[in-house]
């Protein structure tokens, strides 16, 4: 592919200092690639880094290290004004929790033009409103929403909501932190399909984070996992799917139940604990498996996993 | 049977996912009216008998207060000395003074002032304690620390040694209390506003505002302050009675307004002195004093109850 990928993160680091003495790596050195058009996910436990690599990345938090690169500006370090620009409008963010995620005092109509207010997108009140009304009518609700309050929607609408006003930007890169975490079942399904069909529409890309792998397979081309802050092993979902190397990666596959009852009943979950395992993450380089699968290993590491 | 074995078999397919055959109903519900959240809490709030009963007899209180004084054909501060200490009749409703002031008429003069000075104080210690508790807590860090210390030393001195001490130093009329009251007040507000800010300013819906490039202007005013103002709202109506209170111990103690302007406080002062003879001057300013404060408690708890039923325990 000679296609510039739409976001690479180089070396990201993100630190919080808790005290004067103790501070939290909640990132520690990840890079990865997404293409335009395609959807990178990202998994791991609760904990592992996940939600904090995607506010470094849109920059909701300064990373303390390394670079993140968007359709080819940096903007990691200190922004220019289009810079800035580019990154609040065609990068944007869908949140975890529908219900915490709309500002409960606002109509839908501001909440989802609230963009296209602050970066002055439209000549004529008009313009605004049908915006907001196509949008509406892009995730699947009616324009006479628009003059309702979030408090009046269930989960699932407002997640259409929030999504509504994430995509109003025309953005190139979506990064969804747990977007359908907080939905049941038949919801989640219902907005993955819609994410995918604006994808195919839109051509954006998403950075789609979850702790659920069965989801993520479903929805990405790429998959990152996650660990204390260490992406452990990254590849194609096939990649991933078919030749895990990472004891991480094999006891998250080995944790997805079985649709079928009989192989249910014999599933073996792999625990992984990393204090016991004697598995330095700081120690492991990047290890190349096949097109472009890699592990985080040492040398006998990756001998000794990929026998 | 391993479990990529058995992964691989199972293959996620797109009809996997397919939608149910009436979901697509679930799209185009039926449409609601827009109902804003406020309009809930009026609900609520006149479900509340008591907080009810307080609103009207605040009214009253205050209507009284406006233009009784303005249709009764004495004035608050006509001495005469051949009416003193009449007891109520029908040409002086609540009697006369020592010095043969109509006590109705001075009545609600006082009350006038004093709720004029209470609700002055109050504003001037929200636009102070708001501003101050915005800054601290939007923008925390070092601004936040310095800020909260400065907070504490202040706070650190009891509310009526520094009331004492101002209106001992300065000259004691309606502005200067009105200062007196506003400077000790303020703190709860900022403390309130602060902590709600803290709160509210790392929620989801906030940060989408900065994700989108919302400033902190907009954040403040558009996202922030329309989802704090009813504890706002809550901490006036709670702070309201404290500030009448601290009014009429002033006025009481002596500290308060000059002669011969009348509020609440100097009015009880007065009935006071003479309270073993003409029992009906103290009494009737005390009545008129205890329900105005259990009026404003009681439509404080009730917009708390209203506005935010998380604040409960407070
Ligand atoms: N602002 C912060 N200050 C200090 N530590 C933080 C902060 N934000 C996150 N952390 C720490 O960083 C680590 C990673 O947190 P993060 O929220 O990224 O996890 P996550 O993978 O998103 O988990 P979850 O699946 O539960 O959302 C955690 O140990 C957390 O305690
Ligand atoms: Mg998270």
């Amino acid at each position: 592919m000679s296609e510039q990928p739409i976001l690479e993160v180089k070396n990201l680091k993100q630190y919080f200092k808790v005290s004067r003495k103790f501070t939290v790596k909640a990132v520690d050195g990840i890079s990865f690639k997404i293409m335009p058009g395609q959807t990178y996910g990202l998994v791991g436990e609760s904990g592992s880094g996940k939600s904090t690599t995607g506010r470094s990345i849109i920059r909701l938090y300064k990373p303390t290290d390394g670079e993140v690169i968007f359709n080819g500006k940096n903007i990691s370090g200190q922004m220019t004004k289009e810079e800035l620009k580019l990154l609040r409008t065609k990068m944007q963010m869908i949140f975890q929790d529908p219900m915490a995620c709309l500002n409960p005092r606002r109509k839908v109509m501001d909440i989802i033009a609230e963009g296209l207010d602050i970066h002055k997108e439209y000549k004529t009140e008009q313009e605004r409103e049908q915006k907001v009304y196509d949008m509406l009518e892009l995730v699947g609700l009616s324009k006479e929403h628009a003059n309702r309050y979030p408090h009046q929607f269930s989960g699932g609408q407002r997640q259409r909501i929030g999504i509504a006003r994430a995509l109003v930007m025309r953005p190139q890169l979506v990064i969804a932190d747990e977007a359908i975490s907080a939905l049941d079942v038949s919801i989640q399904a219902q907005v993955v399909n819609l994410m995918k069909k604006i994808q195919k529409k839109t051509n954006t890309a998403y950075l789609f984070i979850a702790h659920d792998l069965s989801m993520v397979k479903y929805i990405s081309d790429h998959i990152g996992v996650l660990h204390l802050g260490h992406l452990v092993e990254t590849g194609t979902t096939d990649e991933i799917f078919n030749n895990p190397i990472h004891p991480y990666t094999k006891s998250l596959l080995s944790a997805i139940p079985e649709p079928n009852p009989r192989v249910e009943k014999t599933r073996k979950s792999q625990s992984y604990d990393y204090e016991t395992s004697g598995i330095d993450y700081h120690k492991g380089t990047e290890h190349h498996v096949e097109g472009t699968h890699y592990v985080l290993a040492t040398d006998e590491e990756f001998a000794q996993w990929t026998k | 049977m391993t479990q990529s074995e058995a992964l691989k078999k199972y293959q996620f397919q797109p009809e996997d996912f397919q939608l149910a055959q009436h979901r697509d109903a679930l799209e185009v519900d039926q449409v609601m009216p827009a109902r804003p959240a406020w309009k809930d809490s009026i609900n609520l709030f006149l479900r509340n008998k008591g907080a009810v009963i307080g609103i009207i007899c605040i009214v009253i209180i205050t209507l009284f207060a406006i233009f009784a004084p303005m249709l009764s054909s004495w004035k608050y501060d006509d001495i005469n000395t051949s009416i003193q200490n009449i007891s109520p009749c029908a040409q002086h409703w609540f009697g006369t003074d020592t010095l043969g002031r109509d006590l109705w008429v001075r009545l609600w003069q006082g009350t006038r002032i004093s709720l004029f000075v209470a609700v002055a104080a109050i504003l001037i210690d929200v636009v102070i304690g708001v501003t101050y508790g915005m800054i601290s807590g939007y923008f925390g860090g070092k601004v936040d620390s310095v800020m909260q210390r400065i907070q504490e030393v202040i706070n650190s001195i009891p509310t009526l040694v520094v009331l004492t001490i101002l209106l001992m130093v300065m000259k004691s009329n309606l502005f200067t209390i009105i200062m007196a009251l506003a400077f000790t007040e303020w703190i709860g507000m900022s403390r309130i506003t602060r902590a709600q800010v803290l709160k509210t300013k790392e929620e989801e819906f906030v940060l989408a505002s900065r994700t989108l490039g919302a400033g902190s202007f907009f954040i403040i005013f558009k996202e922030i302050l329309p989802n704090i103002y009813s504890q706002m709202i809550i901490m006036v109506m709670m702070s309201i009675p404290n500030a009448i209170f601290y009014e009429a111990y002033l006025s009481f103690v002596g500290l308060g307004l000059p002669i011969p302007e009348a509020s609440l406080g100097t009015l009880i002062n007065d009935g006071f002195n003479t309270l073993t003879i003409t029992p009906y001057q103290m009494t009737i300013p005390v009545i008129v004093f205890s329900i105005l404060m259990l009026s404003f408690n009681l439509v404080g708890d009730g917009l708390r109850d209203a506005l935010d039923p998380t604040m409960k325990e407070m």
